[in-house]
């Protein structure tokens, strides 16, 4: 169990609790995981927007001469093919192939670089980061008490964030940021996200958080702006596909089992750690896969559940929810590779076995691009 | 929070009220609802089912978390709300009406006497 006294709180406790949040010890934060309702702030996401305080996620900077060459070394994707203005999505991994974090880059100027680190392992990426990096010209800082973070997520994010914004961000490309000011506060401005909808994160200072986030939903409520806690979070990013450090990938399941060979550059300038192990299992095939699956019930495979095939066990749900779009439940599993394509596989809950139908994701048409 | 003092209590936020007879019909409360969140499922007994006094007869799914359900006492089922199959978040916006989740006859009564009255639950139903 978590030690209470070491639970760290985000720049928008206080906020958070005012408008009722609901706070749950995650990652050694406590954390928001609904307002009102997890379903209905799901729901309001994917038809306006979401606001969601994602400040307990962690962010580093990577600075000096070398710092392209470094990152390209502890990373997977290629970051040369980086200009300003770009951002990211690679895996970090061990010689093994496994995963020690999934990030976004940031190419801030030349050999100038900010990254986003899963919450629950800032102090292990920092540290492996650093360690590595002794044999490059580069900088390591842990800059992550420095920021607060805001996902604005829904197709009427723009809208919103256009009344606000200094900088017109109508030609803002997918995976492109801008800084300027919101509200009259500074922020790095990203077109990224989690949750597969149209959407901007916010960086902005530690101290100026809550006056932003106040903002946003003071602007954005009337078009149907809600805040979203982590429940809602998590259940937009299984509809979405998109895996989740802890779940889909971790130091044991890595690109290969996890479908994320395009976050990987096989061909980049240069070694990198877990290309030899990455390129031995994708030749060789993995023992494990990845797989989506929809239950056609109500009733949610949650992880740890069995995944059965004839009656013997084949793996094991690693995310599973209830999708309050689709109105049934959807999950993840790690199976045995042999039997990743089969048609029969069923799940075990309590004890009666409920078939399963895989499916390639995301679970409905989402487009973060339009 | 809603805590009628017509109806018994279980420590487990289970709630039970008579009706004539030796009939009744039992639910969740609404503390219990509240910190379930989105109820997705329930998954109830059959009709003749009989179970004793703190059995387990279901299961109410939501969003975070699976929750047992138990029998408060010892009781035969005559009827399930079969309207929570297709509408089970009935059990968060009316838990002690629309919500309720089985009609049951009584076999043993003995068991009424250790259920609690809404003062005595009023003091476990807090956050």
């Amino acid at each position: 169990m978590s030690n209470m006294s070491e639970t760290q709180r985000t720049p928008l406790y206080d906020f958070n609790v005012a408008h009722g949040g609901r706070m749950v010890d995650f990652a050694g934060w406590e954390m928001p995981v609904q307002y009102e309702s997890i379903v209905e702030e799901h729901k309001s996401t994917r038809a306006a927007a979401g606001l969601f305080d994602v400040s307990h996620m962690g962010e580093a900077t990577v600075e000096g001469p070398e710092a392209e060459a470094f990152l390209n070394y502890v990373l997977t994707n290629d970051v040369s093919t980086m200009d300003d203005g770009k951002a990211l999505y690679s895996l970090m991994c061990y010689p093994s192939g496994g995963v020690v974090d999934d990030l976004l880059v940031y190419r801030k100027g030349l050999n100038r670089y900010l990254l986003c680190l899963n919450a629950a392992n800032v102090a292990k990426d920092v540290a492996w980061l650093q360690s590595e990096a002794a044999k490059f010209d580069v900088a390591v800082t842990n800059v992550s008490s420095e920021y607060g973070l805001i996902a604005l997520q829904g197709p009427k994010a723009f809208s919103i964030l256009s009344e606000l914004a200094s900088v017109d961000l109508s030609s803002l490309g997918y995976y492109r940021f801008v800084e300027g000011k919101v509200a009259g506060f500074d922020c790095l401005i990203s077109r990224t996200g989690y949750t597969g909808e149209v959407g901007v994160e916010l960086f902005v200072s530690t101290s100026d958080t809550a006056a932003l986030a106040e903002a946003l939903l003071e602007k954005g409520k009337p078009q149907g702006l809600v805040l979203a806690g982590l429940g809602a979070r998590d259940s937009l990013r299984l509809e979405a596909g998109y895996s989740l450090y802890g779940h889909e990938i971790d130091d044991e399941i890595g690109p290969v089992e996890a479908n994320l060979m395009w976050t990987v550059s096989l061909k980049k300038a240069g070694d990198f750690i877990g290309k030899e192990a990455i390129k031995t299992k994708r030749s060789d095939g993995p023992a494990k896969k990845v797989v989506f699956f929809k239950t056609g019930g109500r009733r949610i495979a949650r992880p740890g559940t069995d995944i059965v095939l004839d009656g013997a066990k084949v793996g094991t749900v690693v995310s599973g929810t209830f999708s309050p779009i689709l109105n049934e439940a959807i999950g993840s599993a790690l199976v045995d590779a042999s039997v990743a394509k089969s048609d029969s596989l069923a799940v075990d809950l309590r004890g009666k076995s409920f078939p399963i139908e895989r499916t390639k994701p995301p679970f409905l048409p989402l487009n973060p691009q339009a | 929070m809603s805590i009628p003092s017509d109806l018994k209590y279980t420590k487990d936020h289970e709630w039970l009220k008579l009706l004539d007879g030796d009939e009744a019909i039992i639910g969740i409360t609404e503390f219990a609802q509240n910190s379930l969140g989105d109820i997705t499922f329930v998954e109830v007994p059959e009709v003749e089912d009989t179970f004793s006094a703190g059995d387990s007869f279901g299961v109410v799914e939501s969003v975070k978390a699976a929750s047992d359900l138990y029998m408060p006492v010892d009781a035969e089922v005559l009827e399930v709300n079969e309207a929570l199959e297709s509408a089970p978040e009935s059990v968060n916006t009316s838990p002690y009406e629309d919500g309720w989740i089985l009609k049951i006859k009584i076999t043993d009564p003995s068991a009424l006497s250790e259920l609690l009255d809404a003062k005595a639950y009023a003091e476990i139903a807090k956050d």
